[in-house]
Parts: structure tokens; sequence; C-alpha cells
């Protein structure tokens, strides 16, 4: 029990049929660092004071403490899924319609449903119940945020495949940080709290050596100040009691715009990440913009597809796309630039050719040569050269 | 702060100087020092009711559980009925009273000797004529004595964090932990919470719940980022003794390209912000050519850089792009800020390519930053 309740009086709040639900997400860095038993604690405390709440999904991991804190609690039945010749059990969305509490506890958010869900995602799923009005009470740890993916790869050596987009953290009405000491969390998984003792061997040489668990915890750290900080200049702003736009002058003074170039190459996906985050901390509008030439035909399919899927991307993460038409890549990337005010691009390095420079060939050179007035920035893949 | 935060998120492959013999020692020392003693295990919050103190005595109850000898040795005045369920099954040594005030009873402490000992708010001071004037000073007569001490503090109360507390809160609070016994600390786990409905009651005005709530927030931000500052350094002190060569960027160096002829205040200012945040590296770099044109600038750029703290370096060589590459690739620079070139661009600049160009097309592996005029 934590004398805090989440989102302090706003929770659970009863009769308001017409708004949506409430997102509460405990943040983590790390199996085994408390998120569940930090949740399901202050569920305990919200249900003494007598606040309509169920639990919608709860995984144990077999972890007796956590599981002691569900004692008392209602627990809407999950549902049976087949696949693969296997029993999955998943979160029954409709079952808590049905139900409607005014909360929702529902575990790992970034969970993937079973290949024939109804929805690919339980992020989704929560954000059904949340369109209901069911305020959501729910946990994920730091490396399943979209946007940090590279930087979580470059970390680990693991790429995340289980990802919530950023737009959908930014959401939630409060972002708790739920901590541990490194040495704590270590020594719980050796005692074979987390996992069982060969799952725990694994995890001890991989995921869990001490210092990538510093660094994920670090970053975990820093996110919930971000978001705590962000979340902070909202409520200022509804504060005042004028409408957002014109009471934070700040922001429309000098407000960031950053444009990404979508090109086919691979590394596009790294720069459309990067994009996000910049905007997102920098408070500014980002579009990913590609060109493609007038004939469209003169293009083969191979070349246009990884375009589609990066601008798809883009879309994902609700950064503004377009799709400029013409030749010449670099004038119309600029004339866009200057036309939207933008003030910082993000470039991939080019690929290096011994004729680009005397050709001037390469548009990524010839924006560069040509935005004098706007912040370029050349993002290196850094993957490759250490 | 947004911006100190992009940039940090900017950062990425580096690797982590090695460790000199002095430091190696150092560490060394503090390991040793660390086993004699008793461990310190700080519960960080940053008001009453986050829940500090129902997950230091959580702990506590586990700890007893696992079978470890673990006694209360100080307690807040009042606490919830959860709290009170769990101090009902531990054992509990009394505090000493003097009038309102009251300190930990060490002598007691001491005979009766725990594995553990539980203290709820170290940033007392201790009641005048106690042997020791703070209660911090108590603690570390325990941990000398090997009685491990797991307590609770608020970010307010550490002595690095007083300016910043200040600034928000606009007074220094009554009592400081120093620098020097909080670096000791072996283990520091951060307690976030939402403020408390509870704290907040009785505002019954608008503006001074918004301003308290304000407050609150930014000293909530404050007890994250003090962690993490302390995550980061635990982080490399744990590579150092290791030896290991990493590839993230904890800490980013960035290298500010400072010219005869443009005002690089902006390229500066952002270079310092990043280095403030993250402990990273910041130089202003001017290659000296032969050219002895615009020093004025050069000479204001300099000083602005040194103002801020930059290390200034002057470079010798024909090949501006060719000296800056080499300064990179020794310091292992991260992030390389360069105006927008105001050469002309004819026919041997173009096959020559200019110095942005050039850092462009080498800096393999390194951002290049290119700021307008």
């Amino acid at each position: 029990m934590s004398l805090s309740t989440p989102n302090s009086g706003e929770l659970g709040r009863p009769g308001h049929a017409a708004r949506p639900g409430r997102l509460h997400l405990y943040l983590g860095y790390a199996a085994g660092v408390g998120k569940t038993y930090r949740m399901l604690e202050d569920a305990q405390e919200l249900k003494r004071k007598g606040v309509d709440i169920a639990v919608g999904y709860f995984e144990s991991h077999g972890r007796k403490d956590t599981m002691s804190k569900t004692i008392g609690l209602e627990m809407i039945a999950t549902r049976a899924s087949s696949h693969g010749g296997a029993t999955f059990q998943e979160m029954d969305t409709d079952a808590i319609l049905n139900r409607h509490p005014a909360i929702c506890v529902v575990d790992e958010l970034a969970h993937t449903n079973v290949p024939g869900s109804r929805r690919a995602k339980r992020w989704e799923d929560v954000q059904v119940l949340l369109d209901a009005g069911i305020d959501v009470m729910t946990n994920m740890n730091i490396q399943h945020l979209e946007s940090l993916n590279d930087h979580i790869f470059r970390i680990t050596g693991i790429r995340v495949r289980e990802t919530v987009p950023d737009w959908f953290i930014k959401s939630a009405g409060e972002v708790v940080m739920v901590d541990a000491t490194t040495g704590a969390l270590l020594n719980r998984l050796k005692r074979g709290v987390i996992y069982t003792p060969e799952k725990a061997e694994r995890a001890l040489q991989n995921f869990f050596k001490e210092s990538t668990l510093a660094a994920l915890r670090e970053l975990a750290l820093r996110q919930t100040a971000h978001e705590l900080e962000s979340r902070e200049g909202i409520e200022l702003t509804e504060a005042d009691g004028k409408p957002s736009e014109d009471s934070s002058p700040r922001i429309e003074q000098h407000r960031d715009r950053i444009l990404v170039y979508v090109t086919t190459r691979p590394s596009t996906a790294m720069l459309i990440r990067r994009g996000r985050r910049m905007a997102d901390y920098l408070e500014a509008d980002c579009f990913a913009v590609s060109v493609s030439p007038r004939h469209q035909a003169s293009r083969s399919a191979k070349e246009t597809d990884p375009v589609e899927t990066h601008l798809n991307f883009a879309r994902n993460l609700h950064i503004e796309t377009r799709v400029l038409e013409g030749d010449d890549a670099a004038e119309l990337i600029l004339d866009f630039a200057h036309r939207n005010q933008i003030t910082q691009i993000l470039l991939d390095r080019p690929i290096y050719r011994p004729w680009t420079h005397l050709f001037s060939a390469d548009p990524i050179l010839r924006i560069v040569r040509k935005a004098k007035d706007i912040r370029v920035i050349v993002v290196a893949d850094r993957r490759k050269s250490h | 702060m947004a911006l100190l935060w992009i940039e940090y998120v900017q950062m990425t492959g580096d690797s982590l100087r090695r460790q000199t013999p002095d430091e190696l020692l150092a560490d060394i020392e503090l390991e040793e020092r660390r086993k004699r003693r008793g461990q310190l295990k700080v519960f960080l919050g940053y008001a009453g009711g986050v829940g500090k103190s129902y997950q230091m005595l959580d702990e506590g109850r586990r700890r007893l559980e696992r079978g470890e000898d673990v006694v209360v040795c100080a307690l807040q005045h009042k606490y919830p009925a959860g709290i009170k369920a769990i101090l009902d099954r531990m054992e509990i040594i009394t505090t000493l009273k003097a009038g309102e005030a009251e300190s930990i009873d060490v002598e007691a402490v001491l005979r009766r000797h725990p594995q553990v000992a539980l203290i709820d708010g170290l940033a007392y001071d201790n009641p005048p004529g106690s042997p020791n004037a703070h209660r911090w000073q108590d603690v570390e007569q325990l941990l000398n004595a090997g009685i491990s001490v797991i307590a609770t503090v608020n970010v307010q109360y550490l002595q690095p964090l007083q300016d910043e507390v200040e600034k928000i809160t606009g007074s220094r609070p009554p009592y400081i932990i120093p620098r020097d016994f909080f670096e000791e600390v072996a283990e520091i786990a951060l307690v976030d919470a939402p403020p408390a409905e509870s704290f907040l009651n009785g505002m019954i005005d608008r503006s001074t719940l918004l301003a308290e709530k304000h407050k609150l927030s930014r000293l909530r931000e404050l007890a994250l980022l003090a962690v993490a500052a302390v995550v980061d350094r635990q982080l490399e002190s744990y590579l150092r003794s290791h030896g290991t060569e990493q590839t993230w960027g904890v800490h980013e160096r960035i290298m500010v390209c400072v010219t005869p002829r443009t005002d690089a205040t902006q390229m500066l200012e952002s270079g310092r912000r990043n280095a403030d945040r993250f402990q990273g590296e910041f130089y202003a770099v001017y290659v000296s050519t032969s050219s002895g044109s615009g020093q004025k600038i050069l000479e204001q750029n300099l000083a602005f850089a040194r103002k801020l703290g930059a290390v200034v370096e002057v470079l010798n060589g024909k090949d501006a792009a060719q000296a800056i590459l080499r300064f990179a690739m020794e310091r292992g620079i991260t992030q390389i800020f360069v105006g927008h070139s105001s050469a002309p661009y004819n026919a041997w600049n173009r096959l020559r390519g200019d110095l942005v160009d050039r850092l462009i097309r080498s800096a393999e592996g390194i951002d290049v930053v290119v700021y307008p005029k």
C-alpha cells in the first residue's frame, strides 16, 4: 500500500460517461523491479477507498509476493485462444466492457496478442477500454517505447519487437517510475524470485548484466522526468483558463519545426525515430517528407516500397507525411522547408562515392549547402562504426 | 530542460575512457571500506506521503521473512493503518526524546547489534547536547560498527542540490546531508508517485493549489534526475572497474568548431547545456591557418567558450577538415557542431569540397550538426 493514490482524485472518478478514460502508467526498466506489485498495491488502496476497480489482466509469473497482492480484488476471467496447437490466455476486452468498472488494472501493456485476435496489441485493447470511459492502470518497461528502439538495441544488443507507440504513452495522465536498485534486482534474480533457475541463468548472461540494467534504469528515470515535465507544461497551460494555443507564447514564438528526409535507405527508420523524439522534447511539429519522380513508372517497384514503408512507420508515430513530386530532390525539400518554416532538417549521411562532390549529385550534400538558415543534422549510423 | 534532454537522446556510441591508476586505487579503497562497513541503502522521495516509509518497511519485512535480523531504530510520528500492520511485526528500539525532538538511541542499537537498522528520516538534526549534532552522523557510527542501514530521505535535504531546491521552493531546508556522506551511499532507490491527495487537501485557493502542485512536480523531477545522475556515476565506475568499453553514449563528447568569422554563441550554448547535464565533455576548437582576418570575433568566441567551461584547443594545420577530424578521432568525439559554409560555391571549392562537406563525408560514426549563421 502506498500512501499516494494514482492520479489523486482523478482516476476512477464516476459519472462522466462522455469523457475518455484516463491512463495511469507504471514504468520500469526490467522484469522484476516490482511494477505489478506496486500497481496492485495502489489498486488495493483504491478499493479500500471504495473505488469500483477490477483486474482485467494479471500475469503472476509465479511470484508469491505479487500474487498475495491480488487477494480481495475482483479478477475478470481471461479468454482462452488457441494458436498452433497451444492455448493462450488473453485479456477479455468484451468482458471488461460488459462489466465496465471505473478502473481496470491491465498488466503488461506491451504484450502482443495471439495471432487471430481482434486486435494485434494489448495497448490497442487498452485504447478500446479508454474510449469506453474506463480508467486504466497498466505497466511496461522502458525498452518497449517505440522511439527508443535503436537506443535500446545499442544498449542491450537486443532488437525489442514488442513496442508501444510514443503518442500512446504521451496520452497517459500520469507516468510513475517503479524503481529498484540494480543490486536488489540481481539479488531477486539469483534468489529465483523473477524467473525459474534455468531462465535466470540465461537472463544473467544477456539482459541482466549490471551495466545493461544500469543504463536502462538511467534511461527510465530520465524518461519519467521528461514525461513529468511535459505534463506539467500542459497543466499550467490549462490552469490559466485560456485556450492552450494562445496561452503558451514560449512555444508559439520559436516553436521548432522538424523535417525528416525519407529515402529508400534502411537507416531512414532510425532517422524517423530520432525525429519523433526530437519533436517530443522540443514540443515541435515534425514532418516526414519524401520525393518521388514525376514519372512514377520510371521507378521500379523495389525502390518505391521502402519509402512507403518508412512513411507508414512515420504515420504510426503520428508524424505528418508528405510526398513531393519532382526530379530535383534537394530543391523540393528546401522549398518545402522554407514554405513551412522548418527549423531543423534531419538527414542520413550521404553514401560516399568519389564523384559525388564533383557533380553535386547527392541531394543530401546539396541540401546541406543550400539550407543556410536552417539547422541541418547529419545523423551517423553509429552501429556500423563501432 | 527539453533541450538538454534532446541532446541526451542524440547521444549514442561512445567509449569510456580508461581508468588512471589513482582512480583505480580510489575505487579499490572504496570497495574495501564498503566490505568492512555496513551497507547504506536510501529510499529517496520528494515529499511526505509518496511512500518512502512504506517501501523501506516493506523491504525490512521481506528481509525479516528471509531470516535477516532487522530492527527499526527511528520512526515518523504518524503512520496510516497499512504501515502500522507491518510495524506490529517488527522489533523497535525506541528513540531518545528531548521535548519535541528525538534521536536514535545509538548505544542501545550498538548493544543490540542487528544486521539491519531501519531509519525513517535520515535528515533530522539531533536535540542540542546529543553526542552527534546530526542524525546522519549517528548512521555513520552504525555503519562503521558493521550494521547495515536502510533509511529514507527527501531530495530537498541533499547538499549538492541546494541551489536547485532553492530555485524551486524559494528557501533552503533546515537540515542538510553533506555531499561526502551521500556519495558513499551504496544503493539509492527512487520512490516515485504523484503528489499524495492528502498533501494537497486543505488548499482551497486554486492558485495556491496549482503553485503547490507545480513546486512538487519540480521537486519530483529533481529527485528523478538526481537518481539518474547517481546511476550514471555507478555505471561509469562499474565499467571502469571491469575494464569494459561499452558502445553506448552515456557520455557525449561535443566539439564546436569556432571560426574567426562567425558568431558561435548558439553552438557553444547548445554544447554547454549538453555537457552540464550528462557530464559529457565539451570542446571548442579553432584551426589556426595562416590568415589573420577576423581576430576580434575569434577572440570573442573563444572567450565565450572558456566562460562556458569548454576545453579550448587551437589546432595547427593547413587543412582544417583534416585537423578537425584527427582531433575528433583522438578524443572520441560523438558530435561535431559547425556553422554553415559561407564560401562561394566556385569550381575549385566544389572540387575540393568545403569544410562542411568534407566533415559530413569523412566523419564516420559522428553526427555533424550544421548551424545557421
